[in-house]
């Protein structure tokens, strides 16, 4: 692969990410880097907080510079094809360009609504024009923001518009905000934490109507309940942007699906050499998970663009990758710091509650085994978690590269 | 080597802790501590941390 030709799809963090490592590891070929977005890579995780409070700027949320890298970046002109057989990627403005490599990093976008919805007032949260948006529609007199979902994103606008001073209306499908990602414990923290700040809270519902022609005016809860309200998000979960690959003869299930070394997958479930993924797009194996997995997390984004670009330059010693996952949440200014993977766990273990001092610390088991800690306030002890799931990942076997 | 970490960007995600824990702790209160001037022989792990660093904090001098 070295004086190849690698094309990287997707000017994200893993796209970015990727990039660099294929240069430090002595790739000195053509390296091109394709963005939907008119703009070079930027950092995701302020958009739904410091940014809509003012603390962070598109500026500051930048992730360049690329000069050094040599790339040829083509930014605003999504991909819109792939052909695996001719090794070929197609732009939307009809560019074809040939690759001898290449690295998928196309991410997620908002889970799409299904009905109709009003011209203006209804926003959704994945890109820096996305978040422009809702901070245009939070600056200024208060107003009332209804959020749909109460996942990570939905919860830390949530808590940013309060900071802001507007009043807030979460809606959360689980029994409560996060439960599902977190736990029942740490959720419940989580809830007195939007509770306390004045968040009025629905669990165990759905927004099933967005009301307004021109402007939004309100939902409709559960088919029954209307809830006037003045702004919107639409925070519903994330969906893989792999429309593009349909007809690559790639697997796409729920994402793309690769193996244990970041490769991707045919359609008989074979990895392609000179195809890895990285970041949000990707669903692969874990050793502590049921199943294949998907971590939209910055941390994931970063070191399986590292793997990936590694296993592309050198097939015939890939590295598995099997991360200790890692990510974190600011909301109400209490930190939340988490290892591992939570989401599988089949029993939760509460080690501190103290809400006069915002502290939590839980682990998490499945089978009996430690497979995610989550903190607030106690971040010393995060480490001494990820040690000993990455011990216990280094005990696990990995499966033969060449499956 | 030397190490500079720009506490006004910190904003303790722990990153540097995982890669590189014999130069990044946490103090009882959450903020970060380092050792400014570690053993040469760490430098790998140093460098792995400043690359995942969410905001891009810390420094290398040397």
């Amino acid at each position: 692969m070295h004086g190849s030709r690698i094309v990287i799809v997707g000017a994200s963090l893993a796209g970015l990410r990727a990039a660099e490592a294929l240069r430090a590891a002595g790739h000195r070929g053509h390296l091109t880097l394709v963005g939907a977005e008119n703009r070079p890579p930027y950092d995701r995780p302020p958009l739904s907080k410091e940014f809509l409070t003012g603390e962070r700027t598109p500026e500051s949320i930048c992730l360049g510079p690329t000069a050094h890298l040599g790339l040829t970046e083509r930014y605003g002109h999504p991909a819109v094809h792939l052909d695996t057989a001719g090794r070929e990627v197609h732009l939307d403005d009809g560019s074809v360009l040939a690759y001898d490599g290449l690295v998928i990093a196309t991410g997620a976008g908002p889970r799409p609504w299904a009905g109709p919805l009003p011209a203006t007032g209804v926003h959704t949260m994945r890109t820096l024009e996305d978040a422009r948006a809702l901070k245009e529609a939070l600056t200024g007199a208060r107003r009332h923001l209804l959020v749909a979902g109460a996942g990570f994103i939905g919860c830390e606008v949530a808590s940013a518009a309060r900071g802001l001073g507007h009043d807030v209306t979460l809606v959360s499908g689980e029994p409560l905000p996060l439960s599902g990602a977190t736990g029942d414990e740490a959720a419940g923290f989580l809830t007195r934490l939007h509770h306390d700040a004045g968040v009025e809270i629905l669990t165990r519902s759905t927004v099933t109507a967005v009301h307004g022609r021109t402007r939004v005016t309100g939902v409709t809860v559960d088919n029954a309940t209307d809830i006037t309200t003045e702004t919107a998000l639409l925070a519903l979960g994330a969906r893989p942007h792999t429309d593009w690959l349909a007809g690559s003869g790639l697997r796409l299930e729920r994402g793309l699906l690769t193996d244990e070394y970041t490769r991707a997958l045919d359609a008989h479930g074979r990895p392609r050499p000179d195809i890895v993924a990285a970041g949000d797009i990707t669903r692969f194996p874990h050793p502590h998970a049921p199943g294949p997995i998907s971590l939209g997390h910055w941390s994931n984004a970063v070191e399986q663009a590292r793997c990936a670009a590694h296993n592309l330059l050198h097939p015939r010693r890939p590295t598995p990758y099997r991360p200790v996952a890692s990510f974190w949440s600011t909301q109400y200014g209490v930190r939340f710091r988490a290892v591992g993977l939570p989401r599988y766990a089949d029993h939760a273990e509460l080690r501190e509650l103290d809400h006069e001092k915002r502290r939590l610390e839980v682990a998490y088991y499945r089978r009996g085994h430690l497979v995610g800690a989550l903190t607030a306030g106690r971040a010393a002890r995060v480490t001494a978690y990820r040690s000993e799931l990455a011990r216990s990942l280094a005990g696990i076997a990995p499966l033969p590269a060449s499956s | 080597m030397k190490i500079t970490v720009d506490m006004s960007l910190c904003e303790s995600h722990g990153q540097c802790v995982f890669a590189a824990p014999e130069v990044f702790s946490f103090d009882e209160d959450d903020h970060l501590v380092h050792d400014a001037e570690p053993d040469d022989a760490l430098r790998a792990k140093v460098v792995d941390a400043v690359a995942v660093c969410p905001v891009r904090a810390i420094g290398i001098e040397g």
